[in-house]
């Protein structure tokens, strides 16, 4: 099969100046109005929630799961679908426990919420160990793909790809903070929304506007077995450890938990959540038809031979329905997505070297604002310099994986303490900081230990460790280790104040 | 604080109204994880049921996870008018 693909060509080089030019202009705006720390890192806490959820949605649905998902479907037909349900079931817990009260206990990170009541130096040093680890594993992830894809789709080289994504997110954080940071992910999700709905309807125009023709067809193609669980899944044990993963993980990561603190009260975080699980939902429903569409109209063959992953299988998929003006405009959107992901990851770094290390670390909470602010751009600059360099350390090597190991540390090292020290008064300083570290120690152990590393990439016949997500051991872990570490050394003073944390948590700031 | 005295202390309306709101959340949270979870065990255990297929196009399967999407919406959209309707109108109340 022939294909634009690759080739640089007018139309999709049109798009992708439009994208750059639209998402320079809302930078220079965005620096008019990011003069403090609380517009850098919140955008002066005054998003709406139909504009938290769109860039929440922005922030989360990833290259990786829009290429990815696509090309799962688009290869394996039905298991695509695990995927899709595991990153949306995420969104619930993130609203009926983490969403409001983090809004009323934090200003900036999630180690606001979890130091509220406890000591704040070694509480704020463990949480920034976790959060720095999701942070780096899911910008090598975002780097290491965004290389490979714009050298498929636009041919340019793999290091000059890396180097265009760091510099031109960094202008993004760097001038325009939380809020440029906000519309270009707003932008990301109405762009990715739409160029997914526009490419699924050319689609299903083709079969009579009824997913069930589409997928008849594919059955038809290439067997009924598209439409039943394959390969993905073979071991139980290994399918609960991922799914804990991905559900728990959400509501762990960094830098979805920090948009919650850019809107002005508890009860617009709430609505915001439900926003962007309407949109992510749909996205993933979509990403389902796109698949098959793929599958049908373009075929597992074809798709692979672009890339062995199917992860071209979306942007080929556009080019068969809507040509090259279609492929540029897909291409564009997926350049936009990785952009918006990587914009997020670095802030939330950046406020977690800046205002959890430096500030109520190094300096005990006593920075005046001007130093603050200049500290988080410094900190900016070195997340961007640190992709580029991991980006390019990183290339040619099969790192899918660190997804999946950035949620699972989320899960097993952020999660827990952040959900103990909402609800269980007994968490002390002690529990929180063993269970944050052990967390993303042992979970950094067992991936090492497991068959992905061990078998997958080192070539070895058998892993130490059974299972691909460490997931169901990391978590109870976790949760046993803080538990158990409170109540052996109970802190009284830290106890009681759980009731000043409680009046706040509801009723937010008096 | 014993709980004896819990009745006379200021803060009892908040202790109770935050209960209420916890076994509100984890209630929904938990029913979120018995279907997902139910789900996945589905898919990991009994792959033969969920492909098979109820009309041409649709496979068990399919049809369980397009439902635990919608589930996820349902369980959603009782938690924001749960909160929406009770706990933002006590809170408005405790403030002032």
């Amino acid at each position: 099969m022939t294909s634009a693909l690759g080739e640089p060509n007018a139309i999709t080089i049109g798009w992708f100046l439009v994208f750059i030019a639209l998402s320079l202009g809302i930078t220079v705006w965005a620096s008019r109005r990011t003069r403090s720390t609380d517009q850098f890192y919140a955008a002066g806490r005054s998003v709406t929630a139909l504009q938290n959820g769109l860039a929440l949605a922005g922030d989360y649905m990833s290259a990786a799961s829009f290429l990815g998902i696509a090309g799962l479907v688009a290869l394996s037909g039905f298991d695509g679908l695990i995927y899709s349900v595991g990153f949306l079931v995420g969104w619930p817990i993130v609203m009926f426990l983490i969403a409001e009260p983090l809004r009323n206990l934090g200003r900036y990170t999630f180690a606001d919420v979890v130091a509220f009541r406890l000591r704040q130096v070694p509480v704020r040093i463990a949480a920034s160990v976790g959060s720095l680890a999701v942070v780096s594993f899911y910008l090598i992830a975002q780097m290491v793909g965004a290389g490979n894809l714009i050298r498929l789709l636009f041919g340019i080289p793999y290091e000059a790809a890396v180097v265009i994504v760091g510099a031109v997110m960094l202008g993004y954080v760097l001038f325009g903070g939380m809020i440029a940071t906000t519309w270009v992910q707003i932008v990301k999700a109405v762009l990715l929304l739409g160029g997914a709905s526009i490419l699924a309807l050319l689609v299903l125009a083709r079969f009579g506007f009824n997913p069930l023709t589409l997928f008849e067809a594919a059955s038809a193609k290439y067997g009924a077995t598209v439409l039943a669980p394959g390969r993905l899944v073979t071991d139980p044990l290994d399918a609960v450890s991922l799914g804990l993963a991905l559900m728990l993980g959400t509501a762990g990561l960094p830098h979805i938990l920090m948009r919650f603190y850019t809107v002005p009260d508890a009860r617009t975080a709430r609505t915001s959540v439900a926003y962007a699980t309407a949109f992510i939902g749909f996205f993933y429903l979509l990403t389902f038809v796109l698949g098959f569409g793929a599958m049908v109209i373009i075929g597992r063959e074809a798709i692979t031979g672009f890339d062995a992953g199917g992860n071209m299988a979306a942007p080929l998929l556009a080019e068969g329905v809507g040509g090259t003006p279609l492929l540029g405009f897909i291409a564009a959107v997926a350049f936009a997505t990785i952009l918006a992901v990587v914009a997020g990851l670095t802030l939330s770094g950046a406020a977690t070297l800046s205002h959890d290390l430096w500030v109520n670390v190094f300096r005990g909470g006593h920075a005046d604002e001007r130093e603050q602010f200049l500290v988080a751009k410094v900190a900016t600059i070195l997340l961007a310099a640190l992709s580029i360099v991991l980006g390019i350390t990183f290339k040619g090597q099969n790192v899918a994986y660190m997804v999946g190991l950035a949620f699972a540390i989320a899960a097993s090292a952020n999660f827990p303490a952040l959900v103990l020290s909402i609800f269980w008064r007994r968490l002390t300083t002690a529990g929180a900081q063993a269970s944050m570290i052990i967390g993303t120690l042992s979970t950094v152990l067992l991936i090492a230990l497991s068959p992905t590393i061990q078998v997958d990439i080192l070539k070895h016949s058998e892993a130490w460790f059974p299972l691909r997500n460490p997931g169901l051991v990391t978590i109870p872990l976790s949760f046993v280790v803080a538990i158990g570490v409170s109540l052996l050394r109970p802190v009284p003073l830290e106890e009681e104040r759980f009731r000043l944390a409680a009046r706040r948590l509801h009723l937010g700031v008096e | 604080m014993t709980h004896a005295a819990s009745h006379t202390h200021p803060d009892a309306p908040l202790d109770a109204l935050a209960a209420a709101r916890w076994r509100v959340a984890i209630g929904l949270t938990v029913a979120m994880m018995v279907v997902y979870f139910g789900f996945i065990l589905l898919v990991a255990f009994d792959k033969p049921l969920l492909g098979t297929v109820l009309t041409a196009g649709l496979s068990l399967g399919m049809l369980l996870g397009a439902l635990v999407i919608l589930i996820a919406w349902l369980l959603m959209w009782i938690y924001v008018r749960w909160a929406n309707a009770h706990y933002d109108t006590a809170i408005e109340g405790m403030r002032r």
